[in-house]
């Protein structure tokens, strides 16, 4: 098994720089080894063989080594879950260190500390640090650093690994590399760098004719000074990023190699598989269990109560699953009040009527709404119903487990390694050195895979067993018992001047999680605003599910905004435009969309277009979709998107996040609810809980506009906010009916 | 003992008869590129074929096989590893995201544009909408299946510039 107790140092270590920011160390064999992000107590000689992968390796920093092969690898803290990450990263990488994309390839980087994410961390605690000219300043890295190593940020989400891990790390370190072996070969060559050129993993120079493989001088470059603020390309410059480079990922999804988590067969492991059942309400423990006829199924080798869940060890995971559908269980009472759907809505809407006209928490307040409303010359006022959301990836929740010998290696989906470290550490209590969480490709995540319920149940079963056991979630089990997107109530309120001019806006809402802002309509120049919420308790427990709060905030805006503009009598998009005159991207973008999907041609019979802009994670996206009323039921027939991420690094894989991101949003807003019955939730298959099917999706055209100069948005997430907004406003505008409530297909039966 | 052909080769496996195909295959028999997605023949992730007809594996009990021959997404490729059409194009459009719903959407269209080499948009809709894809790629998956059969033009050629 792994072992990873501290391994000793072999080889020297080489200059450490004072600037903390890149660290060197050295491999076996005089190999060179840089690190980014790491920092004094340089832990690069215990990094180096858990990425060595041969001899003959150098290992150019952390995040990049080269081979005597002058094979390129990319080690990638994010995971890949489908969003691209891992080949976008070492496209960015690649591209600063004027690598030859050919010969590059990607590395998981292993579940340590020093992967943090640390401008994740830094993202999300104190994003202002990343526009200030000084971000490189080692005092903010290494606080950042050390904030991420603490709070486990090793993790993907939040739309951010381009934004975050691949512009202020991968870049940077592609381009401090392509510095140090430009300086290796100048010393070598005895001519001035500045002299030296690169290109596709080479060194040139010209005047004397001499060339040569970065591999030749990677261990010469070891000597070299480090510049912690290496010079990155301007856009003119790159070569790579912008085009659409082939994901490296995707062979290996066409022909069954792709290893996912459910796929993980360790060497020298012989399985068992274990089946689960967790109580209908959360919360609640076991309190009688009859396992008899269990017992005698086939195949089954141990029962385990574990007090707030069951597991049925056995020889396969069908074996399993058939023993645990056959306990009798009884769980205690939870003490929740809430046992149907309508008694968590009942609960919104009672922290609503508390709230009233100014309770609650401001969120964001602009002028004096109370005073606008007052001299309104027309108010509307309406309320929006979500339901919880499930996350439903394709690969069920589940997790391999050995634990043996004081130590425990596990293997899972996951995006959040290091915190799945940190959850065994205090579900078993042993210590973060003695565990080894792999990760392999995930089969979706959505937000589900931020969580460690599954894993701490996986390793608790292989505590028990001592045996190495791969435990799987039925779809049932991830339906019914996960964690969720919150349901919830807003109530808007607008007053419009006499020209049909918004002036004020206002909404009450119970959930806020994620991003802060999300309700906020900052992009309109409205003059008198304010948002606020009143919070209630969610039965359900909460995750981040894609987009998080823009997925209904989204919803909740732009339905009310597309209100406002129908009670103005306005063109949906004349309205907005007219309210984007401080916006000027925003705005770009929205007559783009217009352009794009022909907003003003005529109308074919039954059908009409609806349209929204969101912006979410740093990119702002505007859709219109197409609606076919004809039989009486919504029938999407076409999807324009346009998006402005400031610039895009791949504009294939944008357009695919893009599209998916429009199709988790349209499933949503069509079939998307999680209903309770008894405090338990009701749905619990892809037949209840239903997805949008090829026969259901309309085509989708996405446009980009790549506006520059302003810092670069995330793309797994933007697409989805404006998709169920752009649908109901076309649905709005086919039929007259304004639907204040999702999902839309039940509505229509 | 059931014994059957998988993927050209002949196979005998001491297996409970009422298990299904799926667990068969991943377990005993070591291919893991045919996936658990649902276990009640709702999502199509598990999608192999059994005498050349796309059967839910994750419902189809191994006693099912007996004398019959299984494919799975490992058996498509030709014996050097040569990637079909649907593969070729399944990487011209870039259609997988997180992949884990790909092997099942492979093996549906592989057997639809056998049968149906020209297919409309509605052939398409009927051979495919037993395959979910929660990543959305249906459109690029539909546009594969178009390229595979040489009614589209593949992504590169459509964008050139953009590579």
């Amino acid at each position: 098994m792994n072992d990873l107790s501290p391994k000793k140092e072999r080889g020297k270590l080489a200059k450490w720089s004072r600037r903390g920011f890149i660290g060197a160390g050295v491999l076996a064999g005089g190999g060179l080894l840089i690190g980014i992000g790491v920092r004094p107590g340089n832990p690069i000689g215990a990094l180096a063989p858990k990425v060595a992968s041969g001899a003959g390796e150098q290992l150019v920093n952390s995040w990049v080594k080269i081979d005597a092969n002058n094979i390129v690898t990319a080690i990638v803290p994010h995971c890949e879950m489908g969003q691209g990450a891992h080949s976008v990263l070492a496209q960015m990488l690649a591209d600063e260190l004027d690598a030859a994309w050919d010969d590059v390839r990607v590395m998981q980087a292993p579940t340590d500390g020093s992967y943090v994410v640390s401008d994740t961390a830094r993202m999300f605690a104190a994003p202002f640090t990343l526009n200030a000219a000084s971000w490189i300043e080692p005092t903010w890295d290494g606080l950042f650093t050390q904030i991420g190593r603490f709070a486990d940020v090793m993790i993907t989400g939040g739309s951010s690994s381009i934004r975050s891990t691949g512009q202020y790390q991968m870049r940077i370190a592609g381009a401090a590399a392509r510095q140090m072996l430009k300086g290796a070969a100048a010393e070598a060559w005895d001519v001035p760098v500045g002299e030296i050129i690169t290109r596709d993993s080479t060194l040139f120079h010209e005047a004397s004719g001499k060339s040569a493989p970065y591999a030749k001088f990677a261990s010469a470059a070891a000597d070299q000074p480090m510049d912690h603020t290496p010079t990155l390309k301007s856009p003119a410059e790159y070569r790579l990023m912008g085009k659409s480079k082939a994901r490296t990922d995707i062979p290996a999804k066409i022909n069954g190699t792709a290893q996912f988590g459910i796929d993980a067969e360790p060497d020298g492991l012989d399985l068992s598989y274990a089946a689960v059942v967790r109580p209908p309400v959360n919360g609640s423990n076991v309190t009688r269990m009859n396992a008899e006829r269990a017992m005698e199924m086939p195949g089954v080798l141990q029962i385990l109560n574990m007090g707030d869940f069951v597991a049925v060890v056995g020889d396969s995971y069908w074996h399993a699953q058939q023993a645990v559908n056959a306990i009798k269980i009884d769980w205690s009472r939870s003490d929740s009040p809430v046992l149907a759907t309508e008694d968590q809505f009942a609960a919104f809407a009672a922290a609503l009527d508390h709230a009233g006209e100014d309770g609650g928490e401001e969120v964001a307040a602009r002028g004096d709404a109370a005073a606008a409303f007052s001299e309104a010359a027309t108010a509307i006022e309406a309320e929006y119903k979500v339901p919880y959301l499930a996350h439903a990836p394709m690969e069920p929740v589940n997790c391999t487990a050995l634990v043996k010998d004081g130590k425990c290696d596990v293997w899972t989906s996951t995006q959040v390694p290091l915190m799945a470290r940190t959850a065994i550490e205090k579900a078993i209590g042993l210590s973060k050195y003695d565990i080894t969480v792999h990760h392999p490709y995930l089969g979706g995540a959505f937000g589900r895979r931020l969580e460690n319920d599954y894993v701490t149940m996986a390793v608790r079963i292989a505590k028990a067993t001592g045996y190495p056991v791969k435990m799987i979630w039925s779809r049932e089990e991830d339906t019914q018992k996960g964690v969720y997107r919150p349901a919830d109530i807003s109530r808007h309120r607008a007053g419009l001047g006499p020209d049909g001019k918004l002036m004020a806006y206002g909404s009450v809402f119970t959930q806020r999680h994620d991003p802060a802002e999300a309700s906020v309509p900052a992009m309109y120049d409205i003059p008198n605003t304010s948002v606020r919420v009143a919070a209630s308790e969610l039965h359900l427990p909460f995750a981040a599910w894609r987009s998080v709060d823009h997925s209904q905030q989204g919803w909740f805006v732009e339905s009310f905004i597309d209100e406002a503009a129908h009670a103005a009598g306005a063109d949906p998009i004349e309205y907005r435009l007219a309210m984007l005159q401080s916006s000027p991207r925003h705005a770009a973008v929205l007559s783009k969309v217009a352009e794009l999907s022909d907003w003003n041609a005529p109308r074919a019979n039954g059908t009409a277009k609806g349209v929204a802009i969101v912006e979410s994670f740093g990119t702002i996206a505007a859709e219109v979709i197409e609606v076919d009323m004809t039989a009486g039921k919504p029938k999407m027939t076409n999807c324009w998107a346009v998006c402005d991420a400031g610039f895009v690094m791949n504009p294939d894989g944008f357009r695919n996040q893009i599209e998916g991101g429009i199709v988790f949003g349209l499933t949503a807003a069509m079939y998307g609810e999680i209903d309770l019955a008894g405090g338990a939730v009701k749905q619990s298959n892809f037949h209840d809980y239903k997805m949008l099917r090829m026969n259901e999706v309309p085509n989708i055209e996405v446009a980009i506009i790549n506006s520059g100069d302003v810092p670069v948005g995330g793309a797994g997430e933007p697409g989805l906010p404006p998709a169920a907004p752009a649908l109901t406003n076309a649905i709005f505008a086919a039929t007259g009916r304004r639907l204040r409530e999702l999902p839309i297909a039940k509505q229509f039966a | 003992m059931t014994s059957f052909t998988l993927n050209g080769q002949p196979v005998t496996v001491d297996a409970d008869p009422a298990m299904p195909i799926l667990w068969v295959v991943r377990e005993k028999l070591g291919l893991n590129g045919t996936k658990f997605g649902c276990g009640i023949a709702q999502c199509g992730a598990c999608t192999v074929h059994l005498d050349g007809e796309p059967v839910r594996s994750c419902s189809t009990p191994i006693a099912q096989a007996e004398g019959r021959e299984v494919t799975t997404i490992e058996g498509i490729a030709g014996p050097e590893g040569e990637l079909t059409k649907v593969q070729q194009a399944w990487i011209s459009e870039q259609v997988p995201q997180c992949g884990y719903c790909q092997s099942g959407q492979i093996m549906a269209a592989t057997a639809l544009l056998r049968d149906n080499p020209t297919p409309t948009d509605e052939d398409i809709d009927t051979a495919m909408s037993g395959n979910i894809c929660r990543c959305g790629t249906y459109t690029r998956i539909r546009r594969a299946i178009k390229v595979a059969a040489g009614i589209e033009q593949p992504l590169s050629e459509r964008l050139p510039g953009e590579a």
